[in-house]
């Protein structure tokens, strides 16, 4: 029988320069639910669907403040994903406590992704099983950036990832154009329509499952750009809005039967507990 | 006469007494700074409606000698703030080192517009000042820092060796906390008034206060390096030279040095 | 001849491989000439009501003689979840060493902060009297050089006041004058919030006086007491003067007033 004698530790590369821990992180990546993040001129959003292990159990977290400018949605090991997000936290902090200002968004991505690589080049270290999307402003306008196990990070204009992410994508990219000039509530309706392309065909987004996070920049007290804090909008908040996507939805009429990546990502609570 | 090596350039003791091991010691347990060497006079600084104005003599001195005639007290950082140092000159070298490591890995990250403004380089700096005097250890300087804050108004604060900060509409260290403060106050009150001065009065004001600094500071020098700040960035200007003298008023000044009237 | 140059250590006969502590010229032990402390000046005043706490703080900042500036508030919103602490609920005041005031606040805002992350709900301010009073403590051998107080609600929606010496020792008062002029205002305090040494005119003679019946402070009455006490204390104490600032909380929030004092 076959046997990959290149993926026992994350630091050696296979002869075809690979190296298989990194990737198998990435699987565990596609494992978690999806989640998806845009950004506008003026706002970014962060949109998840969260999953309950079972009936009787709670939905899993999926969106997490990191500070008052910047939050985090999750894909993947949710307890891989609290390290970071606890690391993210503390530098924010540090960061407003030594220059009295809130962390560029950049920077703090570059710091977890540095972060990352060092476990890719450690021996008997493991890689984080987690993607992020970080959502965040800084004096540069919105940001929205992506971060994978690898330790790669990007900037992007709008994203998904988590299981069956790739129809969201679809959905993100045929409507690239308008993302930069949207309201508030045209980005919530774009990324709630991303994300229900990612559903399997019997699954609904309903006020349990459903998490929208927002944070931008407003009108200052003297006509200056100001932070509009992270907000997070969980159960009943999210109400109106699913509702006005479930019907517009029905009058664009997009029903496509998508077969693929259903195999890998559909099933709900297999072996390992990924995210949620 | 002792005409060794070791003994070059040394001073005799039979004629300046033994040296005072306790300013140096080879070997021993490590000193901190106990007091600094050579120092820089007072830097003062006014707002003005849309910045601020800065000035610092170009001054030295070792104790009361005149040491180094050229030294430039005021640094811009990231042509968006400007620093000005009193106190010891080799910590405010070391700030100096230690602010362009910062300003190019700042500049790396965001290369097209600085982002450092001048009231966060402020609170980093008396961050530093304090941990030092934590540790036992200062940096030797009371420094201001003026630029624009947050929201694009005129920022003008005040770090010490202690770690102690201070803002108002107008600033100064050392003497000038005593002969120039009064000075600029007289113009500069409260914020609103530092909110109608112009340019030109500004730099005027300072100019005066710098005349009288010289006047009266006997660590101080004619040659100064002055300073404006808006948001179009930092203008210095450091081989600056006091204009209209007079010491006329030296003969009405009784009561000291040789005078026998 | 050549013992003239004394620092030649082979000349000098036997020593130790290190140099004794530091000597001033004349053989005696030199002193550290840093001194890690300043004085600030101010004054800091709290008083608790029925439902409400006031927190005031004059605003000048002084080293010395010198005011170094009249704008430079010393009592602050702790633990909000935004910076400009919008939504804060509790209040610290310092007095003393103002660079030990802020880093004593900082540190107890993030202490706030991360609170809020693990627990999900703002810390109560019986939480953060208790842990401000371990903050201080753990710096016991190189102190906080502060006069600290702690203002907000309690759990019932009473008005609070938690009072500090620096390093940690606390006390939940009525009300409580720190600072420069603390001693000045404190005995007014007795006499205005406590009642002490009032008497009903008449009712008797040396104890037979009766007391004065003791009243709660509505929230206008202890605006009045706060802004008399401090013009009192600018009245006597250089070292106070130039701005009110007032922080009153309520269920409500925080409001903050700025009142001109004597600039003199």
């Amino acid at each position: 029988m076959f046997r990959n004698n290149y993926d026992n530790d994350s630091v050696t590369f296979s002869p075809q320069g690979r190296i298989f821990q990194i990737e198998y992180a990435g699987e565990a990546v596609k494992q978690g639910s999806v989640v998806v993040g845009i950004a506008s001129k003026t706002h970014v959003g962060l949109f998840a669907v969260k999953r309950n292990a079972e009936e009787l159990s709670s939905y899993q977290k999926k969106l997490f403040e990191i500070d008052e400018h910047t939050a985090i949605a999750i894909a993947g090991l949710t307890s891989d994903a609290r390290v970071l997000s606890n690391f993210m936290k503390q530098q924010c902090l540090g960061h407003r406590l030594t220059y009295g200002r809130p962390m560029p968004i950049h920077t703090l991505v570059g710091q977890i992704g540095e972060k990352a690589q060092i476990n890719t080049q450690v021996y008997g270290k493991r890689p984080y099983g987690v993607g992020l999307l970080v959502a965040g402003v800084d004096e540069n306008g919105p940001h929205l950036f992506e971060f994978q196990p690898s330790g790669m990070t990007e900037e992007m204009v709008a994203f998904a990832i988590g299981a069956r992410s790739q129809m969201a994508r679809t959905y993100l990219e045929r409507n690239i154009e308008s993302f930069a000039d949207c309201s508030k509530e045209e980005l919530v309706k774009h990324g709630l329509r991303a994300l229900k392309e990612s559903l399997v065909q019997d699954k609904e987004l309903t006020v349990e499952n459903t998490s929208v996070g927002l944070v931008g920049l407003k009108e200052g007290p003297n006509g200056r750009p100001s932070v509009e804090p992270f907000k997070l909008y969980d159960g009943f908040e999210t109400k109106e809005w699913i509702e006005s996507v479930s019907e517009s939805q029905g009058g664009e009429g997009e029903g496509e039967g998508e077969g693929e990546g259903e195999t890998a990502a559909a099933g709900d609570g297999d072996g390992m507990e990924v995210d949620s | 006469m002792d005409h060794r090596p070791q003994a070059w350039g040394r001073p005799r003791d039979d004629v300046y007494g033994a040296y005072d091991h306790s300013y140096m010691q080879e070997n021993g347990p490590k000193q901190n700074t106990q007091q600094p060497i050579v120092t820089g006079t007072s830097v003062i600084g006014i707002k003005f409606k849309d910045g601020v104005v800065i000035a610092a003599d170009n001054l030295a001195s070792y104790g009361s000698l005149a040491r180094f005639t050229d030294v430039k007290r005021l640094r811009p950082f990231a042509d968006s703030s400007i620093l000005g140092f009193s106190g010891d000159i080799s910590d405010m070298q070391y700030l100096d080192r230690h602010l362009t490591e910062l300003s190019l890995s700042e500049a790396y990250e965001s290369p097209d517009k600085p982002r450092l403004n001048a009231a966060n380089l402020h609170r980093y700096l008396s961050k530093l000042l304090y941990n030092r005097r934590s540790k036992f250890d200062p940096l030797w300087n009371h420094l201001l820092v003026g630029g624009l804050d947050d929201n694009g108004e005129p920022f003008l604060a005040a770090a010490d060796l202690l770690g102690s900060t201070y803002s108002a509409p107008s600033l100064a260290t050392g003497f000038g906390a005593m002969l120039a403060q009064p000075i600029m106050r007289r113009y500069v009150p409260d914020e609103e008034s530092a909110k109608k001065l112009t340019r030109e009065e500004a730099v005027d004001i300072v100019k005066e206060a710098m005349k009288v600094l010289f006047y009266r500071d006997a660590r101080s020098l004619d040659t100064y390096s002055l300073a404006v700040v808006t948001k179009d960035g930092v203008e210095l200007k450091e081989d600056e030279k006091l204009e209209n003298q007079s010491w006329a008023f030296a003969d009405r000044i009784k009561g000291y040095g040789t005078q026998t009237v | 001849m050549a013992a003239m140059f004394s620092q030649n250590p082979l000349m000098n006969g036997p020593n130790y491989s290190f140099s004794d502590a530091p000597k001033t010229a004349r053989g005696e032990p030199r002193e550290h000439a840093f001194n890690p402390y300043t004085d600030n000046g101010g004054s800091t005043l709290a008083i608790s009501g029925a439902d409400f706490t006031i927190m005031a703080g004059d605003t000048r900042h002084t080293s010395g003689y010198s005011i170094n500036s009249r704008m430079s508030p010393k009592v602050f919103k702790i633990g909000g979840t935004t910076a400009n602490q919008d939504d804060a609920t509790i209040v610290l005041s310092v007095c003393g060493f103002a660079a030990d005031g802020e880093a004593l606040r900082d540190r107890l805002d993030t202490i706030c902060k991360i609170y809020r992350y693990r627990h999900g709900k703002p810390m109560s301010l019986n939480a953060c009297a208790k842990r401000l009073s371990t903050i201080l403590y753990q710096k016991r051998f190189f102190p906080y050089y502060t006069h600290a107080m702690l203002g907000g609600l309690d759990d019932e929606g009473k008005g609070a006041v938690y009072s500090y010496d620096p390093v940690g020792s606390y006390e939940r008062e009525q009300c409580r004058a720190g600072g420069a002029a603390g001693s000045l205002i404190m005995p007014f305090l007795d006499n205005q919030v406590n009642f002490k040494n009032q008497y009903i005119p008449g009712s008797g003679e040396g104890h037979d006086l009766k007391e004065r019946e003791r009243r709660t402070l509505s929230r206008p009455q202890v605006e009045t007491i706060v802004k008399d006490a401090f013009d009192g204390a600018v009245e006597r104490h250089i070292e106070v003067g130039d701005t009110l600032q007032m922080l009153i909380i309520t269920k409500e929030g925080i409001e903050e007033v700025f009142l001109p004092l004597k600039k003199d």
